[in-house]
């Protein structure tokens, strides 16, 4: 995951052309990516987008706008959303601290940005749970001054902020440490006071990864499953989000409405990933042109 | 980290013990605490629960299984992510940023959607139902549905731990060898490999993790079969809507370590095999 993490950073343009002519193995190597790509991931996403096709368009759209689903969706992208905007402000003040002040510990807590990559959601789902339940260490104190966070909205929220929290660390990072200090100088000299000059040269210059890492955050929260069922509570219109109302329609052999909604999930999930490319591209512009 | 500039080091105190003290809190709330607990919950019973919750045969069918998974996904990711690495970065073919986005679509499809359309394919009324049939196969409910699943979830880390690394490197060592005579093959092994093995490593590790913690896309194809089609995961699902807790949690405290392991790796080839995070 680091790896488009790192391609979205600041992927600078090469410098000199290549000479491939003299690499044997085009035939192969192309050969089996684009048999594997076929067979594990384009077969099974053309199944699932020819069921849907199969469909007439009446029964498909009704299956895809029922009230459940609809608030299946709210619930979804609404939290992803919010849990990725807490990730953009967290991850930003998480990258400034660790790129730019000492304090001890920093590798450690650098390391441990990773976790919600290493750790299995199941794993993380379960903690969360117990965690901020009404019993649980921070649940009991939080519940005392009258918030609920488990089997509420409020503990999908902390899922996904849980799993979405490297990204927006991941992608501000190298652009931060690639920053030169000297610019920020140049602004105080200039006579722009700190935070104006934070302003101005640091928000600026991170913007484009911070909006990319907020875009990976919010793709990753919405299709985001095991980590998130644990806390739910999952009570249909309330806190079932849409992966869980997929497998709902699945256990009740409903393989019509559990397609058309993993269609309509899929159908947004590619607009992110548009929406990912867009930003991608913005930054490289402005990366040029700066 | 080169960043520790001389403005920022001049930020007032406050501004400083601010914000790492809300850094620190965030993340102790979000990373720090849940890990702590589930070790905590883990030995709760004590140790001799700890291990029976380990070493009962369900947990170690589980534990088996999803050894089997990773060890299948594992190698294959390693294959096609050296194939596409090679593809796509020692040579110029129209399609080639589609198929880089190709390659990425698993991470933005919802896992629990990956195990829906492999129902789709081999199940009840799948489309290759009649094939599955004819061979006598089974799939979904079953081992290859899992490593299938795992499959998809798992294709894009190696190779696209690959192709960021090699797009960057440079192509004279491989043409040195191919101008002296050496074949595609001696190249690969003696030139190529030997510069990519902590960047392989790396997409390895990140791969590795994610097969053996798995949950939403193998969930949906895994039938859920105690002894038999459960894996570590799934397994710390069943024990935890059982309410047996430390069982839960012993089970979930062996996949924190693959977790922590994993992280441990990580920032020892990023620290100290010059493999620093790529920008």
């Amino acid at each position: 995951m680091n790896a488009i993490v790192a391609s979205i950073g600041t992927a600078a343009p090469r410098a000199g052309k290549r000479r491939r002519h003299l690499h044997p193995g085009f035939g192969l190597t192309f050969g089996i990516t684009t048999a594997y790509l076929g067979l594990v991931v384009l077969l099974p996403i053309a199944a699932v987008l020819l069921e849907v096709l199969g469909m007439s368009a009446r029964e498909a759209w009704a299956l895809a706008t029922s009230e459940r689903a609809l608030a299946a969706y709210r619930l979804s992208f609404g939290l992803a959303l919010a849990a990725a905007a807490i990730n953009l402000v967290f991850g930003v003040l998480t990258a400034w601290v660790i790129v730019r002040y000492p304090f001890p510990g920093r590798r450690l807590v650098d390391a441990m940005i990773d976790l919600p990559f290493a750790l299995p959601t199941a794993v993380a789902g379960i903690a969360l749970a117990t965690l901020y339940a009404g019993n649980g260490w921070l649940g009991a104190p939080l519940a005392a001054i009258g918030i609920e966070v488990a089997f509420k909205p409020l503990g999908i929220l902390t899922a996904l902020v849980f799993v979405g929290l490297p990204f927006v660390v991941r992608t501000v990072q190298p652009v931060l440490q690639e920053l030169d200090p000297v610019l920020e100088e140049a602004a105080a000299t200039l006579g722009a006071g700190r935070w104006l000059s934070v302003r101005l040269v640091v928000v600026r210059q991170l913007m484009p990864s911070a909006l990319a890492g907020f875009t990976l955050a919010f793709s990753r929260a919405i299709g985001e499953y095991g980590s998130v069922i644990f806390i739910a509570g999952n009570i249909p219109y309330v806190s079932e989000i849409a992966p869980l109302l997929i497998v709902v329609r699945l256990e009740q052999y409903d393989y019509a409405g559990a397609t058309v909604l993993a269609v309509a999930m899929l159908l947004i999930s590619f607009l992110m990933l548009l929406l990912i490319n867009l930003a991608q591209r913005w930054n490289h512009r402005r990366g040029r042109g700066g | 980290m080169s960043g520790a500039g001389v403005p920022a080091l001049r930020d007032p105190p406050w501004v400083r013990h601010v914000l790492v003290g809300g850094m620190l809190l965030f993340l102790a709330a979000f990373l720090g605490l849940p890990l702590v607990l589930v070790f905590r919950e883990a030995f709760a019973g004590g140790w001799a629960t700890y291990v029976a919750a380990l070493t009962e045969p369900d947990a170690r069918a589980a534990i088996r299984l999803t050894l089997t998974v990773a060890a299948i996904a594992v190698p294959l990711n390693v294959v096609f992510g050296l194939a596409a690495g090679w593809a796509l970065t020692r040579f110029r073919f129209r399609g080639k940023s589609l198929l880089v986005t190709l390659i990425d679509l698993p991470f933005s499809v919802s896992p629990v959607v990956a195990g829906l359309m492999l129902l789709l394919l081999f199940g009840n009324q799948g489309w290759f139902q009649p094939l599955v049939q004819a061979l006598d196969l089974k799939i979904v409910f079953a081992v290859p549905g899992i490593v299938l699943a795992t499959l998809f979830v798992t294709f894009p880390f190696v190779a696209r731990e690959l192709i960021a690394f090699m797009e960057e490197q440079s192509v004279d060592p491989e043409e040195a060898a191919f101008t002296l005579g050496a074949g595609g093959w001696r190249t690969f092994w003696h030139v190529t490999l030997p510069t990519i093995r902590w960047s392989l490593l790396y997409g390895v590790l990140l791969c590795n993790a994610r097969a053996m913690g798995e949950f939403g896309a193998v969930s949906v194809v895994s039938g859920h079969i105690r002894g038999l089609t459960n894996t570590l995961p799934l397994h710390v699902e069943i024990l935890y809507n059982e309410y047996d807790f430390s069982a839960a949690f012993a089970t979930a405290s062996l996949l924190a370590v693959l977790g922590l392991v994993t992280l441990a790796a990580k920032a020892w080839i990023e620290h100290g095999h010059g493999q620093a995070r790529r920008s």
